[in-house]
C-alpha cells in the first residue's frame, strides 16, 4: 500500500487537480475574501489621490501571466476611471504591447472613459534602464508618440504630464524583474511612489521593498485581484478564481501531508 | 464569426499543450513550436516598430528629407551596434569588444550606484529603523517581535552564506538558524507559486468552459 503510494502515477495527480479546478468552477462556488494589509495600502493610496491625479500602468506581463495580473489590471484601471484619475499605460516587456492595449480600451468602454482625456496608452520601447531614465526627464524624449503613433504633443492629457513630476503613482504589473528595475531607477533616483501587482511567483521577492517603503502597496497574484474587486465592490474573475483556487490548495496541503506520511512510515520500516 | 473561430483555435491548442501531462505527442510539439515561432515573430516586428523605426529610421529620414541634421548622429550608436556583427567574420571578430564594453560599462555606471542604494542602504535601514522606532515607544508587542525576528533571520541567513569561517560552534548554531528562515522563506515562495500555477489552470479551464462549452 504505502509503495503503491509512493510510485502514484503523477497523471492521476493531474486529473484530481483538474477535478479539484473544473467541479468548483462548475458548481459555482464562492468563499469569502479577507483584505491583506498590502492590497489595502494600494488601494487606499488610489483612493486618496484627488481627481485629475494620473496613475502610470506597467503592463509588464505576457499571455503566460495573463490569469493573474488582468483581474489585477481590471479592478484598479476602473477604480482609476471610477475616480476620474488619469492612467498612462506603458509596457517594458514586448509581449505586454497588445494586452495593455486591449486591457485599457474595454475598460474604458465599460467605464466611459474617453482616450486622450482619461487615458493614453504609449505601448513599448525597448531597453527597459534607458525608458526608465529617460522618463524621468521627458516622456516624450522616449515615448514621441503613443502606442497608435499619434504624437505625445496632439493628445490633450499629455499637455501638462511631462516626466514622474506629474505622475502621482506608478503602478507596476510584473510577472518578472520589473518592479526591481522601476525601484532601482525610479523610486530611488526620482523618488517616485511604485505600487506593484506582481505574480504568485515572485510576491516573495517584494516583501522587502514593501516593508522598507520602496513600494506602498503590493498584491499577490489572483488574491490581488480577488482583494481588489472586493475593496471596490465590484466582483469579477478574481473573486470567482480565489474561490476555485481553495479547493486546489486543499488537494494540494493533502497531498503534501500524505506524501511526507508515506516517506516517514517508509523510512521507519527501512530503519 | 471570427471570434468563434478564434476561441476554436485557442480551445483546441490549450487541449494540445496539455495533452502533454499524458505523454509527449506530435500535437503538443506542434503547438509548442507554434508559439515559439509566434513568439520570435511578434517580438521581432513589434521591435522593429517601436524601436527601430522611431529610434533609427525616423530621425535619419528627417536628417535626409527635412534638413534636420541633427538626427544624423543616430548614425553613432547604429554604427556601435552594427559592430556585433564584426562577429561573423573571424578576422574582424575582435570588433564586437567596443559594442560590449560600452554596454557593459554604461550598464554598471547606471546599475551600481542606485543597486546599492535599493537593495542594499535601503535594506540595512529597513531593517534597523523598526529598533529606533521600539526606543522611541512606536511599536506595539507585536511589531517588537516581528522587528527582533527580522534581525534574527537576516544576521542567522548572512552568517549561513558567510563561508570564510567554518560552520561549528557558535557559527554554526546561527547558520542553522539562518537554515530555518530560509527554510520558511523557500516554503512561502513554494505556496505563493503553487497558486500562481493554479491561478493559470484555473483561467484556462474558465477559457474551456465558459468562452467554449458555455458550460458555465
Amino acid at each position: 500500500m504505502i509503495e503503491k503510494l509512493m510510485n502514484i502515477d503523477r497523471r492521476i495527480i493531474f486529473i484530481l487537480v483538474a477535478l479539484a479546478v473544473i467541479i468548483p468552477s462548475l458548481l459555482e462556488v464562492n468563499f469569502p475574501i479577507t483584505i491583506s494589509q498590502p492590497t489595502r495600502s494600494a488601494y487606499d493610496y488610489i483612493e486618496a489621490l484627488p481627481p485629475g491625479s494620473t496613475l502610470m500602468i506597467g503592463f509588464n506581463y505576457g499571455p503566460s501571466s495573463f490569469a493573474e495580473l488582468h483581474p489585477m489590471a481590471k479592478a484598479v484601471i476602473y477604480h482609476c476611471f471610477q475616480k476620474k484619475i488619469q492612467v498612462i499605460g506603458m509596457t517594458l516587456l514586448a509581449e505586454g504591447a497588445t494586452l495593455g492595449d486591449e486591457m485599457l480600451k474595454d475598460v474604458a468602454a465599460e467605464a466611459g472613459a474617453v482616450y486622450g482625456e482619461n487615458y493614453v496608452y504609449l505601448g513599448f520601447r525597448p531597453g527597459a534602464t534607458q525608458v526608465l531614465l529617460g522618463m524621468g526627464t521627458a516622456i516624450d524624449s522616449v515615448f514621441e508618440a503613443d502606442y497608435a503613433e499619434t504624437p505625445l504633443a496632439e493628445i490633450p492629457m499629455m499637455a501638462d504630464i511631462k516626466n514622474y513630476g506629474q505622475i502621482d503613482l506608478v503602478l507596476d504589473l510584473a510577472s518578472g524583474s520589473s518592479t526591481e528595475w522601476w525601484i532601482t531607477y525610479t523610486n530611488t533616483r526620482y523618488n517616485q511612489q511604485i505600487a506593484a501587482g506582481v505574480t504568485g511567483v515572485i510576491v516573495s521577492q517584494m516583501y522587502p521593498y514593501l516593508q522598507t517603503g520602496q513600494l506602498i502597496g503590493l498584491m499577490p497574484g489572483l488574491l490581488g485581484a480577488a482583494e481588489y474587486e472586493k475593496l471596490i465592490d465590484r466582483p469579477a474573475k478574481g473573486t470567482e478564481g480565489m474561490s476555485i483556487q481553495s479547493f486546489a490548495h486543499l488537494l494540494v496541503v493533502g497531498l503534501v501531508i500524505l506524501g511526507n506520511i508515506t516517506f516517514f512510515i517508509q523510512r521507519r520500516q527501512a530503519e | 464569426m471570427a471570434e468563434s473561430i478564434g476561441i476554436w483555435i485557442a480551445a483546441l491548442l490549450t487541449l494540445c499543450i496539455y495533452s502533454f501531462l499524458y505523454r509527449d505527442n506530435p500535437f503538443y510539439r506542434f503547438a509548442e513550436h507554434l508559439f515559439v515561432g509566434l513568439s520570435v515573430g511578434y517580438f521581432t516586428v513589434l521591435t522593429i516598430h517601436q524601436g527601430l523605426i522611431p529610434f533609427a529610421w525616423d530621425p535619419l529620414s528627417a536628417a535626409f528629407t527635412e534638413r534636420q541634421w541633427s538626427g544624423l548622429v543616430r548614425f553613432i550608436p547604429i554604427g556601435i551596434g552594427l559592430l556585433f556583427f564584426a562577429r561573423l567574420s573571424p578576422a574582424r571578430a575582435w570588433l564586437i569588444r567596443y559594442p560590449i564594453a560600452i554596454l557593459i560599462g554604461v550598464g554598471s555606471g547606471l546599475a551600481i550606484p542606485n543597486v546599492m542604494r535599493a537593495d542594499i542602504f535601503r535594506q540595512v535601514h529597513g531593517t534597523l529603523t523598526p529598533f529606533a522606532e521600539i526606543h522611541a515607544g512606536a511599536l506595539g508587542p507585536f511589531q517588537i517581535v516581528g522587528a527582533i525576528l527580522m534581525l534574527i533571520g537576516v544576521i542567522s541567513t548572512l552568517t549561513y552564506f558567510f563561508f570564510s569561517v567554518e560552520h561549528r560552534g557558535v557559527v554554526g548554531g546561527v547558520s542553522k538558524i539562518g537554515i530555518v528562515f530560509l527554510m520558511i522563506g523557500f516554503g512561502s515562495a513554494f505556496g505563493n507559486t503553487v497558486m500562481g500555477r493554479v491561478s493559470l489552470l484555473i483561467q484556462r479551464v474558465d477559457f474551456l468552459l465558459a468562452d467554449w462549452l458555455h458550460l458555465i
